[in-house]
């Protein structure tokens, strides 16, 4: 029996692809996010809001990762934005290669802010670098103030919170507070915003730091 | 889930640094898995199985090691880590800590059968 030492990450290849990706966005000046959170958490009803507040003053492209259908890709679309829909048929998480393939189909002239919509899961997407500047998580009241003890990884490798449905406080037993206390244990550098897309609350403060960010 | 397509890169990463070897004698792979990797270790041994017969690796068993979550205060320089992945030094409550150890997903080693 003899040993060979091998000493590779397992996602080195994916981690590469990432870094190539990262590279053309930043030749570009091209601020790019890679949105993340459960099914239904409102990550298309954010980048709706989002192109709607911010339209004027940045260039923004899509890219909507989904298990099926393009529903999300035709939301998008009504808003003029250019938009590309991966389909994962099944996969549970977007990586660097199925995000380079699409970006080779966009026109990197004509943007200055790339959003990419992972598929809606707190746990697989975490772990898989896409080339992005940031990752945004994104968790709604309804979900509970418990979910980022429960699902550490998403949390930890996140650099901003968005605490959305904040109109539906009243109505669920989620307190806000514990909250953003639970994902500060798991993070303390998160940055932290509350939202409501259905009455615009806080989607002001949240497009204040992209515009920053993107003009960086 | 994800194990699955885990599963697949360590059959590259093998396909690309054992070729030159007699492939069926892959005994085992060793791998390094951190707690909060997002991997489930008996997930990703299940996986791999279920792939290895249609590789040249039919032979090769997973062993993984796991690695325990590890952080390092920076205000008072303890190392814990036993609070389910939170980041507050167990030993100040300080809140600036540095992740060591416990997200590594790594093959360190093959096990080849010389005979």
């Amino acid at each position: 029996m003899s040993i060979i030492k091998i000493e590779r990450k397992v996602l080195e290849k994916n981690d590469e692809l990432a870094s190539q990706n990262r590279g053309d966005l930043k030749n570009k000046n091209i601020f790019c996010v890679n949105i993340l959170s459960s099914p239904g958490s409102g990550k298309t009803s954010i980048i709706e809001r989002t192109i709607e507040h911010l339209k004027d003053d940045v260039k923004i492209a899509v890219i909507e990762g989904d298990v099926q259908t393009d529903i999300d890709a035709k939301r998008v679309e009504k808003y003029k934005v250019p938009v590309i829909q991966i389909v994962t048929n099944g996969g549970c998480h977007l990586d660097a290669k199925l995000v380079r393939d699409a970006m080779a189909n966009l026109n990197f002239s004509d943007i200055n802010f790339l959003v990419i919509e992972n598929v809606g899961n707190l746990v697989c997407p975490a772990g898989y670098d896409l080339g992005e500047d940031c990752k945004v998580v994104i968790l709604s009241t309804t979900e509970g103030d418990d979910k980022p003890l429960k699902y550490p990884k998403m949390f930890m490798n996140s650099e901003v919170l968005i605490i959305n449905k904040t109109d539906l406080l009243p109505y669920v037993n989620s307190n806000i507070e514990t909250l953003k206390t639970n994902a500060l244990k798991i993070n303390p550098n998160l940055t932290i915003f509350e939202t409501s897309c259905s009455t615009g609350d806080g989607i002001d403060k949240w497009c204040n730091w992209l515009i920053d960010n993107v003009n960086k | 889930m994800h194990e699955l397509s885990v599963a697949q890169n360590i059959v590259e990463i093998l396909n690309e640094n054992i070729a030159h070897y007699e492939c069926s004698s892959v005994k085992t792979v060793l791998l390094e898995i951190g707690e909060y990797s997002g991997i489930i270790p008996d997930s990703l041994k299940f996986c791999f199985d279920s792939i290895k017969s249609d590789t040249p690796f039919g032979n090769a068993e997973l062993k993984i090691k796991n690695i325990p979550f590890r952080m390092q205060c920076n205000a008072c320089k303890s190392e814990t880590g036993n609070n389910f992945g939170m980041r507050i030094c167990e030993k100040c409550g300080g809140h600036d800590t540095e992740i060591i150890s416990g997200t590594e997903m790594k093959i360190t080693d093959v096990e080849i059968d010389t005979l």
